[in-house]
């Protein structure tokens, strides 16, 4: 099998599942507990809390351990939004934020508050203007993303930092740094923010694993609310193992980073000049020059995504369109929708999202593949209409 | 494969795959509204993922979303809010299954397209042949009476042999998650009771007059898609006898009722019939069916309409004829 599909969730890095099984298998200690199992359990704990804040840039009393990614942006935009209720009312999300920040988000517009979407560019890029129309001095939380989900494009936070200074001195910034962590030096591009999240199973962590980043003095509203676990911001009994095997894929991608994202690159630009060059006419999406090493999204006009998918799997390549719903189905791309791409351009389009576990063997059989299919494809759908 | 998460196609594809095929299985994603309780919901999707997973078969979503509204739920307004009763079940059947899954299928390379109605495609005298299934209490050729033979010729019915009680027993020999699974029976977009709701939603109406059949009006309506043509409760009316719905003008906003022997006919307007097989000469003998599980009638094809042998309740314009010699689908056609 050649898995393609990076974005949607890596393999779990070896040293990470080293660092989880004795957690696993052998210490049975709660480390909320006073014993010395429990002493055990809780500097295990601890030392991922700081291996996790020495990577993103941040103090160990930073760092919430979430459930995951969605969970890192509910606690992020619904937790400061309702927080800041007495400073203001006004909630900025950019178009094509993830649904985790965006269900949120529509959610506070239920309880009174205002939502501003900010609108994308066909680069696939927040527009700066819209960003600035719609921030003004009620707005209490912004939440724009380091990279998009489906077409890897990184958004200027740095730009959207010093608008929020500018506009809506009492926002707070919430960053979904999900998609970024492999390609990204995550503590220098978030320095500005005051909210970060992040997800293991991006990076060769456990998937229900996550972090969410609260700058000290941040206050947050929480949503599990029980026995005051992580600051009484996440309440229960923290994964020790996952935050172990989080904190450890954390620490080996931050290590390789600079040249896994080299090698992986030059996977990437291999994959999409072969393509092109059996497929003169396939379109990319996404400004090429501000997209994550491992994203390629491409288009072939006059074929259904669905289609060339099921044609993939069953040569053994795994790739993605869209953003998966829970019955499975891809549903029409609202990221592309908002990149203002034409209806038909998005529903022919695919995205091939490379990762740590990338070969050259991966790209050798998309290569070898793909073109014939989307051959096939369009041979046999002009012969049936 | 077509699997909709329910027993006939969970047992349809077991069978097909112990004939020997290469079997995929596929649900199609036809409705994300208010209502997703029917054929295409997360829960039975998950079904049919789980079944296929056991069966060893791939399964895939696809998404025909956006298409099942153009092509089934707005027509049904629309049809509605004319007066007429559509049957929404015959047009998905048309237009998603054998229609966008069946031109997707050939595409990616299949060479035929199979779901778990109860109902038989067979070869008489070189010919391929639409016939009932062997269950007659489940029969569905009524609602696949509208494909044609290009269609018929790519189509597996891997249950059509089966009773029903057959299915059930096979699906519990292989240990199947929905062998004791209740059937769907409701359109699947509009919950049972809801109808008038769902149109009002996603149509204007005019309100109008209910009138007796020498003009008398005895009542008002806010919108003629609440009738249909034969239609005896909820007209709202109480006249000391039961009264049914005997026309309903769109365009004059009217709902014209009367009494049973009012809605008799000698013969029954037809339009846009589609031949599946056989002859279909004028002045044959037929049997015709209108309704999914109703009764097939003597009759005899007059091209353009069929005449009973005995006078039957006029049927309300856009609903499927269909019409059989013994047990072989002829074609199907739509009340005029």
């Amino acid at each position: 099998m050649h898995y393609l599909d990076h974005a949607a969730s890596t393999p779990v890095r070896p040293e990470a599942v080293e660092a989880m099984l004795p957690l696993l298998a052998v210490h049975p200690g709660n480390p909320s507990g006073g014993h010395a199992a429990a002493r055990e359990a809780k500097t295990a704990l601890e030392e991922a809390r700081e291996a996790v804040a020495d990577v993103l840039g941040c103090g160990p009393g930073e760092v919430v351990f979430t459930g995951g990614g969605t969970e890192g942006d509910n606690l992020a935009v619904k937790g400061s939004a309702r927080a800041r209720r007495a400073s203001g009312d006004g909630v900025v999300v950019s178009a094509f934020e993830h649904k985790g920040v965006l269900a949120p988000a529509h959610r506070l517009e239920g309880e009174g508050f205002r939502v501003g979407e900010v609108p994308v560019t066909r680069a696939g890029i927040v527009d700066l203007d819209g960003l600035a129309e719609a921030l003004d001095d009620r707005t209490v939380v912004a939440s724009v993303m380091l990279v998009n989900n489906e077409v890897g494009t990184i958004q200027p936070l740095g730009e959207v930092a010093r608008l929020l200074r500018e506009r809506a001195p009492r926002a707070v910034l919430h960053t979904d740094a999900v998609q970024a962590v492999p390609w990204i030096d995550v503590a220098d591009a978030t320095r500005d923010c005051d909210l970060v999240t992040i997800s293991g199973h991006k990076f060769g962590g456990p998937k229900g694993m996550g972090v969410l980043v609260v700058r000290e003095g941040i206050a947050l509203v929480p949503e599990i609310e029980g026995g005051g676990q992580e600051r009484g911001l996440r309440a229960g009994t923290v994964n020790v193992a996952g935050a172990v095997g989080l904190a450890t894929a954390l620490r080996v991608t931050h290590e390789r980073r600079v040249e896994e994202t080299t090698r992986i690159a030059a996977l990437r630009d291999r994959l999409a000049a072969g393509l092109r060059a059996a497929l003169p006419d396939l379109f990319t999406n996404g400004e090429q020059g501000r997209k994550v090493a491992g994203n390629l999204h491409v288009g072939f006009p006059g074929v259904e995504a669905e289609a060339l998918l099921l044609m993939l799997d069953q040569a053994g390549i795994c790739g993605a369109a869209g953003s998966s719903c829970s019955s499975g189905a891809t549903e029409q791309s609202y990221v592309l929708a908002a990149m203002g791409l034409p209806r038909a351009d998005a529903l022919a389009s695919i995205r091939l999202s490379l990762g740590f576990a990338s070969s050259d063997a991966d790209v050798d059989a998309c290569l070898a593949v793909l073109p014939g299919l989307v051959q096939r494809l369009r041979d046999r759908t002009a012969s049936v209409a | 494969m077509a699997m909709s998460g329910g027993v006939d196609s969970s047992v349809a594809a077991a069978l097909l795959r112990d004939q020997g095929h290469d079997v995929t299985g596929v649900t199609l994603r036809l409705w994300g509204g208010d209502a997703d309780a029917g054929c295409c919901s997360v829960a039975d999707v998950e079904d049919a993922r789980r079944v296929a997973a056991q069966l060893g078969l791939p399964h895939y979503v696809f998404d025909f979303a956006d298409d099942f509204d153009a092509s089934v739920v707005s027509p049904f307004v629309a049809a509605y809010v004319a007066g007429h009763t559509p049957n929404p079940c015959v047009d998905c059947n048309n237009t998603m299954k054998w229609g966008r899954l069946l031109d997707r299928a050939l595409a990616i390379g299949f060479d035929a397209i199979a779901t778990g109605h109860h109902a038989r495609v067979e070869t008489m005298h070189g010919a391929l042949e639409l016939r009932r299934g062997a269950d007659a209490a489940k029969d569905q050729s009524y609602v696949l009476a509208r494909l044609g033979p290009p269609q018929l010729a790519r189509t597996l019915l891997p249950v059509g042999e089966l009773t029903k009680a057959d299915v059930r027993a096979h699906a519990t020999r292989l240990g199947l998650r929905t062998a004791a699974k209740a059937e769907s029976m409701d359109v699947c977009f509009v919950k049972r009771g809801e109808r008038r709701s769902f149109v009002a939603g996603r149509a204007e109406e005019r309100p109008g007059v209910m009138v007796t059949t020498n003009g008398q009006v005895v009542g008002e309506h806010t919108g003629v898609s609440a009738f249909t043509i034969g239609q005896r409760r909820g007209l709202g009316v109480a006249l000391g006898e039961r009264r049914f719905v005997v026309d309903v003008d769109a365009d004059a906003a009217t709902v014209t009722i009367g009494r049973h022997d009012d809605l008799l006919c000698d013969s029954q307007p037809l339009r846009d019939l589609r031949v599946l097989g056989g002859e279909l000469a004028p002045g044959s003998e037929v049997l015709a069916q209108v309704r999914a599980h109703g009764e097939a009638l003597p009759a005899r094809w007059e091209g353009g309409c069929v005449a009973w042998h005995r006078p039957q309740p006029r049927v309300a314009p856009g609903q499927v004829v269909a019409l059989y010699r013994d047990d072989v689908v002829l074609g199907g056609a739509l009340a005029a």
